[in-house]
């Protein structure tokens, strides 16, 4: 039988008071990223200034908890200064790692901070060995983040294939999309997901409820879903929206809005050799935070140990109430 | 005397279900809210001025994250409740007033739940996005504004609802734990 690796457990924060939530409940690492462009949840009122982050990091450290910053985002042309100084000042601050999606920002961290080391974002799409070992070769990436693209069985023989460790997400937010790929945002909005760090940005996003308690969600100029009394309610992302496509009315065009969920996979996950799992959510609150953290800390402590964890309770804090297990147990989850 | 209240009434209070109707010039109001006579919203007024002071000036950084959506209007509807509130976290001039129900009232943001879901979101015990999802809570209007709302309150390490509570003075542990009371009726473990 396969060894069981024991896997570090690596939580979202969007706030600092986020960052001590996850900390205090049991993560063992936690990622988190600057205000502005240069991380994918660049919302209003969210994330950590430069001297939050350093004040987190010491928190964090004094507790024996790493913390990973996130920095990935694409830059566009001319902009890359913002970049390059969100990598300079989570080195100084002494991150324990930066997440990065772009080619570009690898080089640069690699040459100007030989010795620190880069996580490969699931921005990057990198879900090949050979791709995976380009950058490993190139850049000295450590750790990648796969994409949520592959069963346990691929995510063994890649993690076989490539030199450096494997970070795999386990609970939150899943799209269809191929990550770092996705333009829906951009096409409605202007507004990039990928450049700018907005999925969906606050500001386009306009709820209307009549009479009934029927919802209607608004991007921009467009209505992505009329929700019915009754019914939970999604993100306002274009992908889990709702459309009249050809005969089909009110059809999920793309994907319907569920979460993945692979607390019954941790196990093989650990026997994969996967070396973090990861939870999404730093749009989250503290509560979701302090309850999904602990509650996959028990989970795996409780995996390791040869125990049975019971995690019906997370299905509160899912998106539409409802959860997959994607693309990690079939390819013919879509 | 708030704390006084009969627990039946508590958990009307608490824990009636949305309304079918919820303009904010509707006159007609939920749940325990018909049993009781216009409230004289005067008598919150010193209070709510107190309790908005001395919240922004305590929480700078709170104002800090609100950036420029700290001038916008949130109207907080607790739809069980014969009143409403409208905020204004302007530092320059902060301000939390109380209306009845019927007046027609400017506002960026509606937000609305039962009571027990406002008091559970500013208390920090309940997911804002899993209120949303499971429509318990209903945003319209300026979404930006209260995303960087909803983020700014889930930096404060002390919850708002025990600054409120804070806010008093010598009555804070009664308050406090009739807060508690409506949340346990109304199902919200601490």
């Amino acid at each position: 039988m396969t060894q069981l690796f024991k896997p570090e457990l690596v939580c979202p924060a969007g706030t600092p008071a986020g960052l001590r939530t996850a900390v205090d409940a049991g993560a063992d690492t936690v990622y988190c990223g600057f205000q502005g462009p240069t991380n994918a949840r660049n919302f209003p009122g969210l994330n950590f200034s430069v001297a939050e982050m350093a004040d987190s990091v010491d928190y964090a450290h004094e507790r024996g908890a790493k913390v990973l910053a996130a920095v990935n985002s694409f830059p566009t042309a001319g902009r890359t200064e913002i970049w390059k100084k969100a990598i300079d000042d989570a080195i100084r601050i002494d991150v324990d790692a930066v997440i990065i999606a772009d080619i570009g920002m690898a080089q640069y961290m690699s040459k100007t901070h030989p010795g620190h080391r880069i996580h490969l974002s699931v921005q990057a799409g990198a879900s090949s060995p050979e791709a995976i070992n380009f950058y490993c070769r190139r850049f000295d990436i450590k750790r990648v983040v796969l994409p949520r693209i592959l069963t346990v069985q691929e995510i063994k023989k890649v993690h076989d294939e490539i030199g450096c460790e494997i970070e795999a997400f386990i609970f939150g937010n899943i799209g269809m999309m191929a990550e770092g790929r996705c333009a829906l945002t951009n096409y409605v909005t202007g507004q990039s997901t990928n450049m700018d760090g907005v999925c969906s940005p606050a500001s386009h996003v306009h709820y209307e409820e009549d009479e009934d308690r029927n919802l209607k969600t608004r991007l921009g100029e467009f209505a992505i879903d009329c929700i019915g009394c009754g019914e939970h309610a999604g993100y306002p992302t274009i992908c889990k929206g709702r459309y009249n496509v050809g005969h089909r009315r009110e059809y999920y065009a793309f994907e319907e809005p569920v979460s993945l969920n692979l607390t019954h996979l941790l196990p093989d996950l650990m026997r994969a050799g996967v070396t973090a799992l990861k939870i999404e959510g730093r749009q989250r609150s503290r509560a979701y935070v302090r309850s999904v953290v602990s509650a996959f800390r028990q989970a795996v402590d409780c995996y390791f140990d040869g125990g049975e964890p019971d995690l019906g309770h997370l299905l509160a804090l899912t998106e539409g109430h409802r959860e997959t297990q994607g693309a990690f147990r079939s390819k013919t989850w879509r | 005397m708030a704390c006084l209240m009969k627990p039946s009434l508590l958990a009307m209070i608490a824990n009636k279900p949305a309304p079918q109707d919820r303009p904010l010039q509707d006159t007609r109001t939920q749940g325990a809210a018909r049993m009781l006579p216009p409230f004289p919203v005067f008598v919150l007024q010193p209070l709510l001025g107190h309790i908005v002071r001395t919240v922004s000036g305590r929480h700078p950084e709170l104002i800090a994250r609100l950036g420029e959506n700290c001038k916008k209007r949130f109207l907080i509807d607790p739809h069980n409740l014969p009143f409403f509130l409208l905020l204004q976290p302007d530092p320059a001039t902060p301000q939390l007033t109380a209306y009845n129900r019927g007046r027609d009232v400017r506002h960026d943001v509606h937000i609305s739940g039962t009571l027990v879901t406002l008091l559970s979101m500013i208390d920090g015990r309940t997911d804002g996005d899993a209120l949303f999802f499971n429509r318990e809570l209903i945003i319209t209007g300026d979404t930006e504004a209260v995303v960087a709302l909803r983020n700014a309150l889930d930096n404060m390490d002390a919850t708002l609802a025990e600054d409120v509570a804070a806010c008093f003075g010598p009555l804070s542990r009664p308050v406090r734990a009739v807060v508690d009371l409506i949340l346990a009726v109304g199902g919200r473990k601490p």
